[in-house]
């Protein structure tokens, strides 16, 4: 299980990565999605990895580390936030300059 | 009051905020605004002098005892921060509060917000919330940035909001990595679990080397820096003069984390290189001012200059060094968002000139006192702050390891800076454009509010010289506390770390 | 009366003159006059705090004064009275007050003269701080003053290019030494173990022989032979020329020009007796002193002429410390006496030409004795103490100059080429001056004068005529004008007792009368036979340090855009690929740089089937989304895809709250992703170059690797985390089951908070982005299919009529419960979000704007109100922000519910979320409203 859960945050980090490094909006918003999965699995995985014990609390039951679930869904909200602010700042600049490269303008 | 102090820093600009929110008025909006942060100068400048009683006061939210809960820690630190980040706020927002917040909506709220933001990060004790914090600073000043329109903010504003989005997940790596190694997001819990066996070292050091990546990248720099030039200099005047407080947050983490966690048990990590590159930031800095064509983008770059120079001290782990630089930080903080604002005003009266470094109408004669007054201080001539600042960073810096160097870098930029100044602002302020250009009679006069702030912080700069020996010896008490680690791991946990009952988790 | 002690009176002397320096600006409106008066009325009266000190300073006493300032950095207000400090106090004031009477009738009558008076002032007292400095860093504070202020007097006709940028010359050069001076001041406080001069000068022994000793002399030395123009510094002495005359017969005469050498005199018992000294100081005055003077023989600029020839004495003056005799100091000491006494008149002279004639061109400016025969006369006898004619002042210290090089112990097999040396430097000095004499003031007729020259008015020939007074006074009777002044400071200067000598006119006949003779005769020589020089000398490539100094300015400018340039090129790609292999580098670096235990052991759970495939469908979505990136739609599904195996596998590690979260934000997500598409330009970026791709490669191989390889390390690694008291707490303490929702809302319910805040400034950031904005609706997609214009599907309408109030009821429920059993604030609200989007898909925005809540920020000012007021509202109870409390109530239907202070939090989060989901997306939607319609490219 470790192994698997390991391969996926590698694989989304490195796709992500690799996105972000594309010259458009775009691909850096997919990018950038994609890294957030990535961090979100890992963090989740910093409780380490337990079948079948939410924590919930029941009579007799174990549990698995709830303070990194509580992390992950601030994590995951901010980061919807994020990638929506980020959208809206794309189609901004693309408004205001016809075009949606990334680049900083030079100074005029 | 005494027991909910900690917190109303954070508190009053949200509160402010909130009710910014419920009406759109612009007068009320001001109105709100300016009382709240004349009040937050009032209320931090009292939490500082309450702190300098040298006790650490921990406010445990929801009453959960640290490390479960999440705790705001004031020491003498903490508190100077939010006063310079108070003053700061408070000029900028008069600045803005004669037109400027109008090019846009909810200006006041987010300004307000990115107070919460800033404050919340100086005075919180968890990794996890200082992360929440930095997101609401961050998300408030990719606004404010976008503030007033143009593409130039707006692409800016891309490359600043990519660069941070990464930031903020390298930072989210770097607490789940903390999390999973040492068990707690409580700063003092993890210095105190660093010092103690059987966690694995080489996941920590990584971890926290991290957690300094993210700090660097804030603080602006080399090669994590090349955001802030354009950032800066595309941010509106009074926007640009409060960012100039936002590299601090950076480096303030990075001082408090080397301080409390990495001097005890990591004392390794920050060797070598962070000097090296905190040099090079100063000398690209220094080529950035000389290369600058308008002074608010050499600001930018003095911003950049100034955060090279602190970020020479942690890697020295001394609070003799930290005292010099944390008056340092103080004054260029100040002096740098002086010249924003005063680049605003000078651009208002230069027509198409604006602060381009070249002939144009010439500006009143209050302006170029003020210019001359501010120009003495960041080139670090006496008997301005500028010098005292630069002064004490030498004499500090004298003996540590890359001394040599530092002195030939921080005396060079000091150079460099000065002639630069001589000679732009002979064209700024001296160098009648010919013909004259028959706008310039007709300028309208500059509104009150942005004159008050500008001298205000241009004030700064031979007032912190007079009264330095308060300051700089309140900058001395802030920096021994600083590196009693022990003194802080002792107050946020209580005497006995050891005795909090944890249970295994797997 | 016995506080106005010594001391107090030391300290008022330049606190009166920086207190009173802005006066005679505020006093301008009265008139010239008025400001005049003030001015010299300061002056006067730092005089007379001067006066009752004086006796002491005579008798060889020193005066101090202290008052903290930075003690813990060494810096402080403390100030020194001695011989030397009396002898320049008296130089500053005294011609200090002469120049304020020459500037009232120099400066044109339109010139209210208050800035210029003031500015004066300024540099009157920081010239007094250093001469009274007795700490150091004092002393650099005042000395950098007098660069700050004599750039604004050299500036002072700001509107002419030559002042700007002379002024701007003389800063780059006096203030750069300056900070070379702060560099060697910090190294002499670090030696001696203070920055105090009664220290320091009794520390010489061990300064001398401690190992930064030379790093240290040539630190300072620097500082004094820029702020002295001592050659290869010289340069910015004759471009500050463009300052008025009254500035340059004070600051670059008799005042800032001597703050160089006063510095050599003031450390020369801590510095001198090296030979690094020797060498350093002798060997630069010697070169100065020598290309100087030569160098003014051939300017044509009365000013010039004597702006070289004042560096030539400078250079004597230098060399007479560096010749290190007790003798030779007071040599020294004496010649900066006299040099002030006859350059001062002689650049007022040159004023009242230049006033007079309207030019200083000596190829023009002839035969004035016959127009102006007081003023040439003055002149004349000023012009011969230069050039050291016996029976005045320049006469004697050049004197004990030839004594000096005749007697000199060292290098005895050249014995004879110091004093040969000094009479060809003597030699020179008689030609220059003879040269301005003869062409002044003789030689035919003025050249077409702009102006007709006569005698200027009396006060303003006063000044020079009381110098001219003091040249023959002292020249005839040395020892009772300035012998005890002399004495003193050359008794300061030294530290020691001083060496036995007399000054007098007339020693006999011996070797220095013999060399006077013989530069005297020579010097005239020279001039008589000047037309091969001059021919000779126009060949020469013409030098002008001001166009270099701005040409070498530019060229750095433009090499610094140069390298920002290439470092910065504005690429957000570069940004980020520094920063990401930055991380990897020092996270590389940290992890193996550690004294490396192998870690934990790798913790085993059997993989499954469904992991697996869970984890093969992940990574199909994932690898596919980034190779087809360029086509959107597709990669967009593909990323969703990855999002919910992303939520599948929370399911799987029990963690249901998070997949109900992933699950929702997944919808927003992918709505979010389609609005922005369908605005975003069509075209795709050019295929990056091969290198760039290899670059990228290697990047996201190296993180996605690295971090793969440290998840399964940390999965390994033993912990022993917070959780345990969470589970414990929950009920007890948070009156909740769903641990996580206690988290959120309780225990770290402040991140909350904050996290809401972030959203609230998303949907505040919609406004504020969004507003006004107005885009192109492109016709087709990318594929060229045309977008539908109308026709929302109907039964999607219809279903999503029949959802929205199920919807709704899911979300209260989910939203009560979530304290106990998964969901939440957040849950609930992306549920309900989802409904509206989902109506918002199926009506269009048209339909359901109107629907819309009309205050959408009010509603997230109440949010926030709610979660954070409920937080205050513990305060009464004298517990902390955000301290909850809960208890049970039966509701009908829910049954037993633990109603919690919290869920009014969840509440106010509820609200935020479902504000920010819908006005972001409906604010996106919105655009397509107003956007403008392309023109159909055929």
């Amino acid at each position: 299980m470790e192994a698997l859960l390991a391969t996926a945050v590698g694989v989304l980090t490195a796709c992500g990565v690799f996105l972000i490094l594309r010259a458009r909006t775009f691909p850096v918003l997919l990018g950038l999605t994609l890294l957030s999965y990535a961090v979100n699995l890992f963090l989740f995985a910093s409780g380490r990895l337990r079948l079948g014990a939410p924590p919930l609390i029941r009579a007799g039951g174990s549990y698995t580390d709830p303070l990194p679930q509580a992390l992950v869904l601030t994590a995951i909200v901010i980061g919807f936030g994020m990638t929506a602010y980020l959208a809206m700042l794309a189609l901004r600049a693309l408004s205001e300059s016809g075009g949606d490269h990334v680049d900083v303008a030079k100074e005029p | 009051m005494n027991t909910h102090a900690p917190i109303l820093p954070i508190l009053i600009p949200f509160a402010a905020a909130l009710l910014q929110m419920a009406s759109e008025r612009l007068a009320f909006q001001r109105a709100v605004g300016l009382l709240a942060s004349g009040l937050l100068v009032v209320l931090t400048a009292w939490l500082t002098l309450l702190a300098d009683d040298g006790l650490l006061r921990v406010y445990a939210l929801g009453d959960w005892p640290a490390p479960f809960g999440i705790v705001l820690v004031v020491d003498r630190l903490a508190a100077g921060m939010t006063l310079l980040t108070a003053v700061l706020a408070f000029a900028a927002l008069l600045y803005a509060s004669s037109g400027f917040d109008a090019r846009g909506r909810h200006f006041h709220p987010l300004f307000q917000l990115q107070l919460v933001g800033l404050t919340g990060a100086f005075l919180t004790g968890d990794l996890f919330n200082l992360f929440v914090f930095f997101e609401v600073m961050l998300l408030a000043s990719y606004t404010l940035l976008a503030h007033g329109g143009g593409l130039a903010r707006t692409r800016a504003g891309i490359s600043y909001v990519v660069l941070n989005l990464i930031g903020s997940a390298l930072f989210l790596i770097a607490l789940g990595l903390l999390y999973g190694t040492l068990g707690t997001l409580n700063l003092a819990d993890l210095a105190h679990r660093l010092t103690l066996p059987g966690h694995d070292q080489a996941l920590a050091r990584l971890a926290f080397a991290l957690l300094i990546a993210v700090f660097l990248l804030k603080a602006g720099m080399l090669p994590l820096s090349f955001w802030l030039p354009h950032t800066y200099s595309a941010a509106g005047a009074p926007v640009a003069a409060l960012f100039a407080i936002m590299t601090k947050v950076g480096i303030v983490a990075v001082l408090r984390v080397q301080a409390i966690a990495l001097t005890p048990a990591i004392p390794d990590l920050l060797d070598t290189w962070l000097t090296t590159l905190a040099l090079a930031t100063v000398v690209f800095a220094a080529l950035g001012v000389l290369a600058a064509d308008r002074l608010r983008t050499l600001a930018a770059w003095l911003v950049l200059l100034s955060a090279g120079a602190l970020l020479l001290a942690p890697a020295q782990a001394s609070a003799q060094v930290d005292a010099a630089a944390l008056f340092y930080l103080v004054q260029s903080t100040l002096a740098a968002a002086a010249c924003f604002l005063l680049a605003g005003v000078i651009a208002e009266r230069r027509g198409d000139a604006a602060d381009r470094f070249r002939a144009g109408p010439l500006p009143a004669t209050w302006l170029k006192v003020a210019f001359l007054i501010l120009a003495a201080t960041v080139a670090g001539l006496p008997p301005f702050a500028g010098f005292l600042g630069k002064l004490m960073l030498l004499t500090r810096l004298r003996e540590v390891a890359a001394g040599p160097a530092i002195w030939l870098a921080l005396l060079t930029s000091g150079f460099i800076v000065m002639i630069a100044l001589a000679r732009n602002g002979c064209l700024l302020i001296w160098k009648q454009e010919t013909p004259v250009e028959p706008r310039a009679a007709a300028a309208t006069p500059i509104a009150w509010q942005r004159a008050t702030a500008t001298l205000l912080l241009v004030a700064a700069g031979p007032l912190l010289a007079i009264g330095v020996r308060p300051l700089a010896d309140y900058a001395a008490r802030a920096a021994s506390q600083l590196h009693a680690p022990g003194a802080y791991v002792a107050g946020v946990l209580g005497p006995t770390p050891a005795a909090i009952g944890r249970t295994e988790a797997r | 009366m016995n506080w106005l002690n010594s001391s107090v009176l030391l300290a008022a002397i330049p606190a009166t003159a920086f207190a009173a320096f802005p006066v005679p600006l505020l006093l301008q409106r009265h008139g010239r006059v008025t400001a005049a008066v003030a001015t010299a009325a300061v002056m006067a009266s730092c005089l007379a705090l001067l006066l009752p000190l004086a006796p002491a300073a005579f008798a060889g006493g020193t005066e101090i004064a202290r008052l903290a300032w930075l003690p813990a950095y060494g810096l402080d207000l403390s100030l020194r009275l001695d011989g030397l400090g009396l002898l320049f106090c008296l130089l500053i004031l005294g011609i200090g007050l002469l120049v304020v009477l020459y500037a009232a009738w120099y400066l044109p009558a339109s010139d209210r003269l208050g800035r210029f008076y003031s500015i004066l002032l300024l540099f009157m007292a920081a010239m007094l701080g250093v001469v009274l400095s007795e700490n150091l860093l004092l002393l650099l504070v005042f000395w950098e003053l007098t660069s700050l202020s004599s750039f604004l007097l050299v500036a002072y006709q700001s509107e002419k290019y030559e002042s700007r940028i002379g002024a701007r010359l003389a800063l780059a050069v006096t203030g750069g030494g300056g900070l070379a001076l702060l560099a060697g001041i910090l190294l002499l406080g670090h030696i001696a173990g203070s920055y105090e001069l009664s220290v320091i000068l009794a520390a010489g022994e061990r300064i001398r022989a401690h190992a930064l000793y030379a790093p240290t002399l040539i630190l300072i030395l620097l500082g004094a032979f820029t702020k002295s123009a001592q050659f290869p510094f010289h340069f910015w002495l004759p471009s500050a020329m463009a300052a008025p005359t009254p500035v340059s017969a004070y600051l670059h005469s008799a005042t800032m020009v001597k703050a160089g050498v006063f510095l050599l005199a003031r450390l020369y018992p801590a510095l001198g007796s090296s030979d690094l000294w020797f060498w350093l100081v002798g060997g630069t005055g010697a070169v100065t002193l020598v290309y100087a003077a030569a160098t003014a023989l051939f300017r044509n600029d009365i000013k010039g002429l004597l702006a070289y020839s004042t560096i030539s004495h400078l250079g004597l003056i230098t060399l007479l410390f560096g010749l290190d005799t007790p003798l030779s100091v007071v040599a020294g000491v004496f010649h900066i006496i006299n040099h002030a006494i006859f350059k001062a008149s002689l650049f007022m002279a040159a004023g009242v030409i230049d006033h007079e004639c309207g030019t200083r061109d000596m190829r023009r400016v002839n035969g004035m004795f016959r127009v102006m025969p007081i003023t040439a006369t003055l002149a004349i006898i000023a012009a011969g103490s230069m050039a050291g004619v016996p029976l005045l002042n320049g006469f004697l210290s050049k004197e004990m100059f030839f004594a000096e090089t005749v007697t000199y112990p060292q290098f005895e097999p050249l014995g004879w080429a110091l004093p040969l040396f000094a009479t060809i430097a003597g030699m020179l000095a008689v030609a220059y001056s003879s040269r301005f004499i003869h062409d002044v003031f003789f030689n035919g007729e003025p050249i077409d004068l702009p102006r007709q020259p006569h005698e200027p008015p009396r006060w303003m020939r006063a000044p020079i005529e009381l110098l001219v007074l003091l040249c023959l006074l002292v020249g005839v009777a040395p020892g009772w004008t300035v012998g005890p002044l002399l004495d003193a400071a050359a008794g300061a200067a030294l530290q020691a007792p001083l060496p036995d000598f007399h000054l007098a006119l007339w020693h006999g006949f011996n070797k220095p009368l013999l060399m006077s003779v013989l530069a005297l005769a020579g010097g005239v020589l020279i001039y008589a036979f000047r037309r091969p020089l001059f021919a000779w000398q126009d060949q020469l490539p013409p030098m002008h340090p001001r166009t270099a100094f701005e040409r070498f300015y530019r060229a750095l400018a433009a090499g610094a855009r140069r390298n920002v340039a290439r470092l910065d090129n504005g690429s957000l790609q570069r940004y980020c690929a520094l920063l990401i292999a930055f991380v990897v580098l020092l996270g590389g670096w940290a992890f193996f740089s550690g004294a490396d235990d192998a870690g934990g052991q790798p913790a085993g759970q059997a993989a499954d089937e469904a992991a697996v495939g869970t984890l093969l469908v992940l990574l199909l979505g994932a690898l596919g989304a980034t190779a087809l990136y360029r086509e959107r739609l597709l990669a967009v599904i593909l990323v969703s895809i990855v999002g919910l195996s992303v939520t599948l596998t929370f399911i799987r590690f029990s963690a249901p709250d998070l997949a109900l979260t992933q699950l929702a934000v997944e919808t927003g997500t992918i709505v979010l992703m389609l609005l922005v598409l369908y605005y975003l330009p069509a075209r795709n970026a050019p295929k990056s170059s091969a290198p760039r791709l290899i670059r990228d490669l290697l990047l996201a191989l190296l993180s996605g690797g690295g971090l793969a390889l440290v998840t399964l390390r940390m999965l390994a690694a033993p912990v022993d985390t917070l959780s345990g008291f969470y589970l414990q707490q929950a009920v007890p303490g948070g009156g909740g089951a769903n641990v996580v929702n206690v988290i959120l809302v309780d225990f770290r319910g402040f991140d909350t908070l904050g996290e809401i805040t972030v959203l609230a400034m998303v949907a505040l950031a919609s406004h504020a982005l969004l507003d006004r904005l107005t885009l192109i609706a492109p016709r087709r997609d990318p594929d060229g299919r045309a977008w539908a214009s109308e026709a929302h599907p109907l039964f999607l309408s219809m279903l999503a009529r029949l959802l929205l109030p199920l919807a709704l009821t899911v979300s209260v429920y989910v939203l009560l419960r979530g304290h106990n059993l998964p969901g939440g604030g957040f849950v609930a609200g992306l549920i309900t979000s989802v409904a509206l989007v989902t109506q918002y898909l199926a009506n269009g925005i048209g339909a359901v704007q109107p629907r819309l809540p009309r205050q959408p920020v009010r509603l997230l000012a109440l949010g926030l109100l709610l979660a954070a007021g409920i937080g205050v509202a513990s305060w009464p109870f004298g517990r902390p922000f955000l301290t909850s409390a809960h208890g049970h109530v039966r509701l009908p239907l829910l049954g037993d519910v633990e109603l919690a202070s919290a869920m009014v939090f969840d509440l106010g989060v509820y609200i935020v979320v479902v504000t920010v989901v819908v006005s972001v997306l409906s604010g996106l939607g919105q655009l397509s409203l107003r956007a403008r319609q392309p023109v159909e490219e055929a």
